[in-house]
């Protein structure tokens, strides 16, 4: 079962193909829902598969859109242009083709302009964190950027890296897993959920910072938003103009499904149950 | 609110990407509307059930609002008979209201297909709300179709700004299929109609900040139904506008449905729309392009009671097995599809015939026809899938019969759009 931090997250991500509950309906796993089951129970969820190959999932098919966690580093950024904080929001995405249309939604709810990174293929299939950071950080040279919002993880591999690979490239500051973040003068505060509870420190600009889950809630795009997206512009890259090498320096060796879980046994009394370890050799 | 992704629909060809860039509209200019569409039928072998990208990612915040906002909140406004105000307050934030207006008014000039993309998501959530919002294009389509620059600026204008319902007053108790039976008579004093009469079963007719109304300008038996009537916008806090209760009626009780008296409604002579004797013609017009919205709202009605029916029947177990492993419910779940399907080509077919400029009242009244009927059976066979759970208020699926029942009544009854069906049919074998 899933510690009850955990339980939140899969709860929400019932329309990805990053859901933990392999196979298995979200809902009948997680008990600790909100009281958002009903219509969350209306969406379908997706049947994670391994590849007969077992190379990896089968993503053919499978509906991709934007990470829960970026959308929230989206919504950060747009806040801070709204309060005149920065001049300038850019969303950058690494892919194929299909992720300018998630492009275009962060240019739906307020980004000025895009920047589609174009990888596909095999390269593709074997872009991790390193890769992505590389080009980040080539792009936030060229860019001047100043500060770098990206979602803590993706759902789908959980790697939690790229954030902070970009920085250690850089040597930027980073501050992560933020649940709050707020300029003062040349410095982000940033407020991060740690597992012993939250820690604030600041943090000199140029930075990388990632967004976790209670930093904001995003907002919708509205329809005239989403037409006037449509002037904007989304400027094609490849990493090599970037002098980024995609090539991975990791191997899937095999993918697997979990176990599938065992049933138990129940037992009447304590000692049954002592006997039944012993037996298991546990105790 | 748990952040939830749009859902972009993973299938593309190059082929079609090329035709479609993103940014196509279909607006209801006919030379340019046809002319663009020439090119795109060229582009892919004549016919497409291929959306662009705009019209996904428009399809797409409708049913993130739907799905998120309107399902959790549908039980209580149904239940209490509260308009739902707040939700039609976030739906015009989103922009998911008074598409048609024209962008010199400050709206998006969208054309009916948009429209009833963006209905069919909002009725699955629920049909109340869905229905107080479609009354709100009602009304304002006499004014988008025959109103003068100025009548567009002013009343559509106010629409783009706030949030404010309109209301279409056609109907009265005593004549409801039978327009030309209307008895609410309009009288010339100078330079203003004197109007005096009931009207009843008006949506928003409570919350209207303004009405289009038809009235009779020419009682002579003699007179044609073509030329005796005239269309008035009124402001609804004109002196003798008396709306009645609200009404309490089998299903969609959020939206606001009530009897009006016009007690000597002084209107403006500046508020006839085109002019005296020219009100049939803007009512009958303006159904051409509220009949596929109205069509889609059904659709989506359909589409949730075979979503709820299909849930339900993939967790409840009898006999040792799901539900939906029994033949018999497997076959009521294929039927209920198979008619969610049709009903959805039928109203995008009458959408778009409109949008291309084209004269639309034969698949317009089909896509009506077919979805009313198609609402009401699917819904009563959702409420037989979960089975007793189904009569019970506790589960989704009673609210969907009882507010399917509307979809053949109003906007032109079943039976008055077969009348129309037969007539255009057999008109054009005649030809």
């Amino acid at each position: 079962m899933h510690r009850s931090s955990e339980v939140k997250h899969v709860a929400s991500y019932l329309n990805t193909r990053g859901c933990e509950c392999f196979g298995q309906p979200c809902e009948s796993h997680c008990p600790v829902l909100t009281d958002r089951t009903i219509h969350v129970q209306l969406k379908t969820f997706i049947k994670i598969r391994v590849k007969p190959d077992r190379t990896g999932v089968v993503t053919d098919g499978v509906k991709h859109s934007m990470n829960p966690f970026c959308e929230i580093a989206v919504e950060e950024a747009i806040k801070l242009k709204e309060k005149k904080l920065v001049k300038e929001v850019v969303a950058v995405s690494c892919g194929p083709q299909q992720v300018q249309e998630t492009i275009r939604t962060a240019l739906a709810m307020g980004a000025d302009r895009g920047i589609h990174v174009e990888v596909s293929g095999k390269d593709y299939e074997t872009l991790g964190p390193l890769q992505v950071s590389k080009i980040f950080a080539a792009l936030a040279k060229k860019e001047q950027a100043d500060l770098i919002i990206l979602g803590k993880q993706a759902i789908d591999d959980d790697c939690n890296q790229t954030g902070q690979m970009i920085a250690a490239l850089l040597d930027w500051p980073q501050g992560t897993f933020a649940s709050e973040m707020t300029l003062e003068a040349d410095k982000m505060k940033v407020v991060r959920e740690v597992d012993g509870g939250l820690e604030t420190i600041k943090i000199k600009l140029p930075a990388v910072v990632t967004a976790d889950l209670r930093l904001n809630t995003p907002r919708y795009a509205t329809l005239p938003n989403i037409m006037k997206a449509k002037k904007k512009k989304i400027a094609n890259v490849k990493p090599a103009d970037l002098g980024v090498d995609v090539c991975s320096r990791l191997e899937v060796l095999k993918v697997d499904e979990p176990p599938q879980r065992q049933a138990g046994v129940k037992v009447e009394t304590v000692d049954d149950l002592v006997g039944k370890l012993k037996e298991a050799g546990r105790v | 609110m748990t952040p939830l992704k749009k859902n972009t629909d993973h299938r593309f060809s190059n082929v079609l990407r090329a035709g479609f860039q993103a940014g196509r509209r279909f607006q209801s200019t006919g030379p340019q509307a046809s002319a663009r569409a020439a090119a795109l039928r060229e582009a892919h072998g004549g016919f497409s059930f291929e959306l662009t990208d705009q019209q996904k990612e428009f399809q797409e915040v409708a049913r993130k609002f739907a799905r998120e906002e309107i399902v959790p909140a549908a039980p209580s406004y149904d239940r209490s008979g509260e308009y739902p105000f707040p939700l039609i307050k976030r739906a015009w934030e989103l922009g998911l209201i008074n598409g048609h207006i024209p962008e010199d008014c400050g709206g998006m000039g969208l054309g009916i297909f948009d429209a009833c993309l963006i209905t069919e998501e909002l009725a699955f959530g629920c049909t109340g709300v869905q229905t107080a919002i479609e009354a709100n294009s009602l009304g304002q389509m006499p004014v988008i179709i025959a109103g003068n620059d100025a009548q567009k600026k002013k009343y559509l204008g106010r629409m783009a700004e706030e949030p404010l319902m309109c209301a279409y007053c056609v109907t009265e108790p005593g004549a409801g299929s039978d327009v030309a039976g209307i008895k609410t008579r309009a009288v010339k004093k100078g330079d203003e109609y004197v109007v005096n009469g009931q009207k009843m079963w008006i949506t928003n007719g409570g919350k209207a900040n303004w009405y289009f109304l038809l009235a009779c300008t020419d009682p002579d038996p003699k007179c044609p139904a073509s030329k005796a009537f005239t269309g008035f916008v009124v402001e609804a806090d004109t002196p003798g506008v008396q709306p009645g209760r609200k009404e309490l009626n089998m299903g969609q009780r959020c939206s606001d449905t009530r009897g009006i008296t016009f007690e000597d409604v002084r209107i403006p002579k500046e508020n006839v729309l085109i002019g005296e004797g020219a009100g049939f013609k803007i009512a009958m017009g303006a159904f051409d392009k509220t009949r596929p919205p109205v069509a889609a709202g059904a659709t989506g009605l359909a589409q949730r009671a075979l979503e709820e029916a299909t849930k339900y029947a993939l967790e409840r177990k009898t006999f040792g097995k799901f539900i939906a492993e029994h033949q018999a419910v497997s076959f009521l779940l294929a039927e209920m599809a198979m008619k969610v399907e049709l009903a959805r080509m039928a109203y995008q077919r009458a959408a778009w015939e409109v949008d291309q400029g084209r004269r639309n009242t034969y698949y317009a009244s089909i896509a009506k026809a077919f979805a009313g009927d198609i609402a009401n059976q699917c819904a009563t066979d959702a409420v037989q899938i979960f089975g007793g759970n189904g009569f019970n208020s506790e589960y989704p699926v009673e609210k969907l019969m009882r507010d399917a029942k509307i979809y053949q009544i109003y906007e032109g009854t079943a039976q008055i759009q077969r009348l129309i069906i037969s007539r255009e049919h057999l008109g054009k074998f005649k030809q």
